[in-house]
Order: C-alpha cells, then structure tokens, then sequence
C-alpha cells in the first residue's frame, strides 16, 4: 500500500531512544522510543496526563530530557536546538498569538524571526494566508478571529519558515466538532500541497484515525504502536456491548458459560469476540440474566486503548494522581 | 505518491537555512520585537491618554496644592527662585518615563500569561535578543511619554528652547533605558501576573518616591538621604530638571539647590547620565542571563 511504500523508502525525520523526563518526584515520561517517517501523519494518542506534551515538548527543544536521545530532521534536539527549530513549526496546545495585532502582521512577525528572507516574506505570507483561507481576514485583529480561525492562523505561522516537520500539540482541543473536521482538512490538503511530515497529540480517538501511525501512550509509556487498522486487529474481532439490570450476574455468567472476560465500561459489559453473529445469539441463549440492550461494532481506537489499559481513554475522573500529573504537565509546558 | 513529490524540494530548502547568519538573525529579531511594541504602542490610543492623564493630575492637583501651601520661607516661593509646580515639572516627566519604562517591560509578563512569549521564545534566534528588543521597545515607549510632556512647559511658566530639548532627548532615552532594563529583569523571573502587584507597591512606588521627583533631596535624615542615592531614578531625573531649568533665565547657583549631592558635591550630569546607563546595562545583563536558561 501507499503507507508501506512511503515507510520504506524514506528515512526517519524523528528518531527518539530511551526518553526519560523527571520532574522533583513524578516521571512524566518514563522511556520512550519512537521513529517517524518522511511525509507521514504521526499520532500520539493518550489521556490527559500520560506524557504527550512532555514528548512532544522534548522532541521540540522546548524541554531538555533527564535522560535518553531525540534527533529531529537528523540533529541532536539536547545539542543543537536552535537548527531543529529552524527546521520545524509549532502549534501549542495554548493559544500563542498576539491579538491585538491583525492576522498579517502575527505572520509578519513570524517572518522575521525566523529569518524569513525579505524577498520571500510577502509571497509566503500570501500563499499561507490562501491555504488556510485567511486572506479576506488577514487585516482584522486576531482578537476578533474565531477558535478555529486562530487555530488556522497558528497553523499557518508554523508552516512559514518552510519546516519540514510540523509539530502539533491537541491542535483541536477546545474546537466544536466541525472545526475540527475542517483543521483536519487543511492540514491533509497542508500535507498534499507541501509534503510536510505532521507529529501531533491528541486525546480524541476520532482524531486519530486519521493518522498513518499512531503510537498511544500511557503513564509516560508508548503501550501500542501501528497504523490504526493494526491497532485495531489487536482487538480481536467485534466489539459486543451489553446492559442488563444484574450486571453482575450476568458478567459471571458470560465469563463462566461463554468463556469471555467482560470489560465493566460505564454500567455496561463489554466483550471482544471474533465473530458478532455468531456470539450474539449464544449470549441471549445462555444467559439467565436479563440482557437489555446488546450493541455491537467494529473495534475502535477506543477499544484499543480500553483494552491496553483497562480503562476508557476519556475517563477524565481518572485517580488524583493522574491528574496531578495532568496539572504538572501543562503547568510545566506552558512554562517554558 | 505525495512523499515522491516532496522529497526534492525539503532537500532544497535544507542548504539556505545553513546560511542564515546567527548575528543578523538576532538583530532581525531585536527589530521585530521592537516594532510589535511600537505597534501596539500607537494602536492602544486610549492608554497614550490616559497614561497622561496621571501627570496632568499631578501636575495640576498636587502641584498647585502645595505651591501655595509652601509658600514662602523654603526653597521655593522666594522672590527670584523657582516655584514648586517648575520644581516638579521635570519630575513629571520623570514620573512619566519611570512608569511607561517598568510597565512597558512587564509587558513581558502578560505575553507569558497570554501565549505570546512562547511564539517567541521557541524562534531559532539567541534568547538575548528578546531581552534586548523588549528593553528597546519600552525604552522608546517612555522616551516618547516624558517627552510628550514637554509641552506643558509654557503653562507651568518653563521657558525651553530647542537646544535645551535637543539636549533632553538623549537624557530621556537614558533614564527610560535604564529603568526599562530593569523592568526586563524584574518581569524574565516572574511566572504570573501575581507578583506584579508586589513589584508595584514595593518598587515602583518607592522609587518613585525617593527619585526626587516630588521633592528635592537635601536636608534628608540620613536613612532616607542614602535611600535616595541608592534609588538609580534619582540619577536620571535630577539631570532632566537641571537642564529643563537651565533655560529659565535665573543663575545656574540657583538651579544647583536642588541638585543631587554626594557628600555634598553636586555631580555632573554626564556622569550622572553615565551612572543611569551602567545600571541599565547590568539590569539587560541579568535579563539577557535569565531568557537563556533553559529548563
């Protein structure tokens, strides 16, 4: 297929081994290995908190590893962060614009910092104004742009400088469904128009399905890495969802007479089988408790994770120390 | 197919970015940082007028209050001798620099707050330079300010000629850039907009206070005496009185009361101006070492 063809014959543009990031007593990433590929669409999939922005800071020169080694367009992220910054574009998870100056002007500043040359600026400007649909805006002050105006004007600034790799951190988070349909848009059309290799984190498993490779993560560890399609034959088969008024006693009951362990998700039971058809009508046979609703599907990422993990990747009211993990992470990335 | 398309051309972009040279790159960057300053310096109207409008109020309210209630018998009020109001004119203008320079550079601690400094700080460009082009930046801003009130001269009955203006051109540069460096320090160590009210209350105000603006610093107890001339405004705003009332037609004897003394020598404003600079050049030091740490 177009993916292997791709992976195969172009080398690594990020290469991670053995990263270890440690604040005074949490380790928020915990060795991470990882290598992606020239024009591909990386996802780092995980909940709040499970290290994604520390990565992806780290791979960013925004944080220096405690230990372990990251190489970005083929140079040292610890030794030489000034050239891999050269070479790469950011959008943050925190909004990073000026909005009192206009669209144009934020893009202008970019530019020049980055040593846009002059002959080039105004053209760039132009062109990334165009692709993103920004031109009829561009004299406005960002303060009166929308979410997902910002967002494509933040895109547009990382792209400037001509990075052959764009890293993009929750670059959906607080966006409505639609806006995000359309940021995933432009950046495939981003991809197709430019050949730019694309490393971005999320936490919505829709988003990921996106991407060539996702790597998910958790507790500061990559636990699966593939195309989405191979993560999702890790789970095997369908996924069969039940409610019924004696939870408990039906999930004994599956696990003895079935011989599937059942999955407790949100007061449902949920099951991994290799074939729903089959499955379904010896469930309702050989139950005694009383089974209300029976769902069943494809495998998505969310099962994956599930699987993986034990736990749904959505589950926000995750244990406090996950969330003083989350707190630590995005305190300690907006610091720097 | 689109990885075959690409590869050609991020090779070709690959040799230019090697050229770029890391000197001019800063000098770019000290550039732009200055001019987004500059920018929404003049698009913020409303905080040029209102940021006069303090000292007008002290100008007019404070000024003409203890012009009369100073009446005669003190340094001022005398026949021949200056008024409270010229007295402090200058120390307006002081004011005006001294607030517009820290404000301006604290400016920093906003952009933090707000996202901005990121954008800035992840630029493949020398962290010095976002120290310096901050410090530029406000420097301009409150050169601008204390300038602006120059105008006010004819009704406080300041006579100004243009050498005298000219003349106060570069010492308003000195004194903003010094203080704004200072504010650059003071605003690369503070992570939120918390301290700010501290640096507000437990720096600015005092040296405010102690800088001479309000009252000249003789015949001070001794605590507050070397509190003075340890506060680095007073060496700025004592040469700016000096010459703003170098044009008034009265001897330069007269002028010299109010001068700022060490050990009872009045010092040179050059030497003065020299101090102001020294300062400010250590305070960008500090900022410029604190922007380069990296965590």
């Amino acid at each position: 297929m177009i993916e292997d063809e791709r992976m195969n014959g172009s080398e690594a543009v990020i290469q991670a081994t053995g990263l270890v990031k440690r604040y005074k007593d949490l380790e928020a990433v915990r060795g991470i290995d990882l290598e992606v590929k020239r024009g591909e669409i990386f996802g780092f999939l995980g909940p709040n908190g499970a290290g994604k922005s520390t990565t992806i800071s780290i791979l960013c020169t925004l944080l220096v590893p405690s230990a372990g080694t990251a190489k970005v367009a083929g140079i040292d992220v610890v030794q030489d962060p000034a050239r891999v910054r050269q070479r790469i574009g950011l959008v943050f998870q925190d909004p990073s614009l000026d909005d009192q100056l206009t669209g144009r002007e934020n893009l202008e500043f970019h530019a020049w910092i980055y040593s846009v040359p002059a002959s080039e600026r105004g053209k760039r400007i132009d062109e990334m104004l165009a692709l993103l649909q920004l031109t009829e805006r561009a004299r406005s002050q960002v303060r009166t742009y929308s979410g997902g105006m910002k967002r494509r004007l933040e895109i547009a600034r990382g792209m400037l400088h001509q990075p052959q790799i764009l890293f993009l951190d929750e670059p959906t988070l607080g966006l409505d469904p639609q806006t995000r349909q359309s940021i995933w848009t432009y950046l495939n059309e981003l991809r197709a128009a430019k050949g730019i290799t694309i490393f971005m984190t999320t936490h919505y498993m829709d988003e990921a399905e996106y991407c060539d490779r996702i790597a998910i993560i958790d507790k500061g560890k990559i636990v699966a890495l593939g195309t989405p399609d191979e993560l999702k034959a890790m789970v095997g088969g369908d996924v069969v969802t039940i409610t019924s008024s004696r939870t408990d006693e039906a999930a004994a009951e599956i696990e003895k007479r079935l011989g599937v362990t059942p999955i407790r998700d949100n007061g449902s039971l949920r099951m991994e089988v290799p074939d729903a058809k089959v499955f379904v009508p010896r469930l309702v046979r050989e139950l005694e408790a009383p089974v209300d609703t029976v769902t069943l599907r494809r495998p998505s990422l969310d099962d994956v994770f599930l699987k993986l993990t034990g736990r749904a990747i959505r589950d926000e009211e995750a244990g406090t120390k996950d969330q003083m993990r989350a707190m630590a992470s995005r305190w300690m990335g907006r610091r720097r | 197919m689109t990885a075959k398309a690409v590869a050609p051309e991020t090779v070709l972009a690959t040799p230019a970015l090697e050229a770029v040279d890391t000197r001019l790159a800063s000098l770019r960057a000290i550039y732009i940082i200055w001019y987004r300053d500059i920018l929404r310096y003049w698009r913020d109207r409303w905080r040029l007028v209102a940021s006069l409008a303090q000292p007008l109020l002290f100008l007019i309210v404070f000024g003409s209050g203890l012009s009369s209630a100073l009446g005669r018998g003190s340094l001022f009020g005398s026949a021949g001798g200056f008024t409270y109001i010229q007295f402090m004119y200058p120390g307006i203008i002081g004011m005006a620099i001294l607030f517009t320079a820290i404000f301006g550079a604290m400016s920093i601690v906003w952009d933090r707050e707000f996202g901005f400094l990121k954008e800035v700080l992840v630029a493949p460009i020398d962290r010095s330079a976002v120290a310096i082009g901050k410090a530029l930046g406000s420097t301009t801003q409150a050169m601008i300010q204390g300038l602006i009130l120059l105008v006010l001269a004819p009704f406080v009955g300041v006579k100004l000629n243009l050498l005298t203006v000219i003349e106060l051109i570069p010492l308003a540069a000195v004194l903003a850039f010094g203080l704004s460096s200072f504010g650059v320090a003071l605003a690369s160590s503070m992570k939120s907009l918390q301290g700010f009210q501290v640096v507000m209350n437990f720096l600015m105000m005092p040296m405010f206070f102690l800088s001479g603006a309000l009252f000249p610093l003789t015949n001070l107890p001794g605590w507050m005496t070397v509190l003075t001339r340890i506060d680095p405004a007073s060496y700025g705003i004592d040469p700016l009185r000096r010459v703003v009332l170098s044009d008034s037609g009265r001897s330069s004897a007269l002028v010299d009361r109010f001068a700022l003394t060490i050990n009872g020598q009045v010092l040179a404003v050059p030497l003065e101006a020299g101090i102001v600079l020294a300062f400010g050049a250590v305070m960008l030091g500090i900022a410029v070492m604190m922007f380069q740490r990296r965590d």
